[in-house]
């Protein structure tokens, strides 16, 4: 999108609010719907993949060790990844909480 | 060329939208709307039109079905009345604010309880605020020049908004008068092919009733607003050009027996010509009466409407619709509201009635002057005062 969403007055609007531009949706930031976050000890990782599979959003993707990750442009803080993850690498913590 | 034939008005209507030439009709029958749908889809099997008729399950889905084939720049068309109308409710909004150009006519219905079939203007008051064009036809003549005029002025690429014509159910809709049809090649000439900017299309994707989420729910609302305001100059261009090919001319509000009137009726559809007779057996008596017919509902035209009241003392306003438990008639809050800020305005009196079905008679017309102008003497305790009912 031209320019970022709280800048666009109505007049900037396409007739009936139509959206022309593909995968706009991508620009849509669902990580401030999180009240929890997703934190890794990544030494117990198996890099198996369970957690990315069950993942909603979908938003895990493997990092550059190799280890799944979720980005948290997008994770909701759902907590599945933290419930389905076979070796408990991932703990949920409450967002105010360092 | 045309021709002018008895005919019920529900049929003209469907001949309307056959010399329209619409694409998609998806419609669901409802009492006193039925007539309407009922002979369309007899032109429709009989080949006289080339359209899809999409026999559906209800209203919802007929206001649904019409969104989907509006998007795909298909010329939509359907009908209902009171209860249908309220079934279709949300979907109005959405087809408002997604700007898709489909043509409905309600023939209105009161809303139930108790259960009634019958005319009033209770079921398009409860879709009042749904972002629609909407406009008031008078007979039969009206309903089927308005339903012409309603897919040209929906199409308009300065439009692009859903249109409502009402007429009243039963007293117009079941009524079999003279009407002058146009032929096809008229009808062609004043209303060209639809061409909508973003039809759904496989080649170029993009999404239609996108989410809006409080960041840009605001802008949508008055980009929406601004857009249906300003849809009266193409209505009144539309409605201009008809009458010059056609004869036949529309405005926002006609006047009758207006000028050096005192005191001045002001409603929506057909019992506007009871008022007539009235108003004539009234001037032969000497009283200064006359009548402001209020065509167009949405946009609301202030303008005209201050301008037709301006120098009237009197102004008695005729509801077929009750605002329970609040202003009144739901015409004559709205007339009121135009006219707060005016430093020359008229006394206002509102009077409900028509509920229904009931009938009002011319005698029930010059019952409404003469306690129109005792309540705006004396006062009165509520904002409305109900006519014909039995005490």
């Amino acid at each position: 999108m031209a320019k970022p969403e709280h800048e666009i007055t109505w007049r900037d609007l396409a007739v009936g609010c139509v959206v022309t531009e593909a995968g706009s949706a991508s620009g849509y930031r669902t990580g401030d719907w999180r009240s929890q976050r997703p934190t890794y000890d990544f030494n117990k990782c198996l890099t198996c993949g369970i957690c990315a599979l069950f993942c909603p959003e979908p938003c895990i993707h493997q990092n550059q060790e190799g280890h799944f990750e979720a980005d948290l442009f997008y994770c909701k803080g759902c907590g599945i990844c933290a419930r389905e993850c076979p070796t408990g690498v991932i703990t949920m913590v409450a967002e105010e909480e360092q | 060329m045309s021709k002018k034939v008895g005919i019920e008005a529900s049929f003209a209507i469907a001949e309307a939208a056959k010399l329209a030439r619409i694409d998609v009709a998806a419609a669901y029958p409802i009492t006193p709307q039925t007539h309407i749908v009922e002979r369309l889809s007899e032109l429709v099997a009989d080949g006289e039109v080339d359209a899809e008729f999409v026999c559906v399950e209800s209203e919802h889905s007929a206001m649904s079905a019409c969104l989907g084939a509006a998007a795909t720049g298909a010329r939509t068309f359907t009908a209902t009345a009171g209860q249908g109308l309220e079934l279709m409710h949300e979907v109005l909004y959405v087809a408002s604010s997604s700007r898709l150009p489909i043509v409905l006519v309600v023939a209105d219905r009161a809303l139930s309880g108790p259960l009634n079939v019958w005319g009033d203007h209770s079921d398009a008051m409860a879709t009042r605020d749904c972002g629609w064009i909407q406009m008031f036809a008078i007979n039969g003549q009206e309903a089927f020049d308005l339903t012409i005029c309603a897919f040209r002025i929906a199409e308009d690429p300065q439009v692009l908004f859903p249109v409502m014509v009402h007429l009243d159910g039963f007293h117009v809709s079941h009524v079999v008068e003279p009407i002058i049809l146009l032929d096809q090649e008229e009808v062609d000439s004043f209303l060209p092919p639809f061409t909508y900017p973003y039809p759904l299309h496989p080649d170029k994707p993009l999404t239609i009733g996108a989410f809006g989420p409080p960041i840009i729910y605001s802008e949508a609302k008055k980009a929406q607003e601004e857009a249906l305001i300003a849809t009266h100059t193409t209505i009144l261009k539309v409605w201009d050009e008809f009458g010059k090919r056609f004869g036949r001319s529309y405005a926002p509000v006609d006047t009758y027996r207006t000028e050096d009137a005192e005191i001045v009726f002001l409603m929506m559809g057909s019992f506007s010509q009871t008022a007539e007779v009235a108003i004539d057996k009234m001037r032969e008596e000497g009283k200064k009466v006359g009548l402001v017919k209020l065509r167009l509902w949405r946009p609301f035209p202030f303008e005209e409407l201050r301008r037709a009241v301006r120098d009237v003392q009197l102004l008695v306003v005729f509801d077929r619709a009750l605002s329970m438990g609040g202003t009144g008639g739901p015409v004559c809050a709205e007339i009121k509201a135009a006219l707060y800020g005016e430093e020359k305005r008229p006394k206002v009196v509102n009077f409900v009635g028509g509920l229904g079905g009931r009938d009002v008679l011319p005698h029930e017309f010059e019952q409404m002057v003469e306690r129109g102008l005792a309540l705006a003497e004396k006062g009165h305790e509520r904002a409305y005062e109900m006519i014909g009912v039995r005490e």
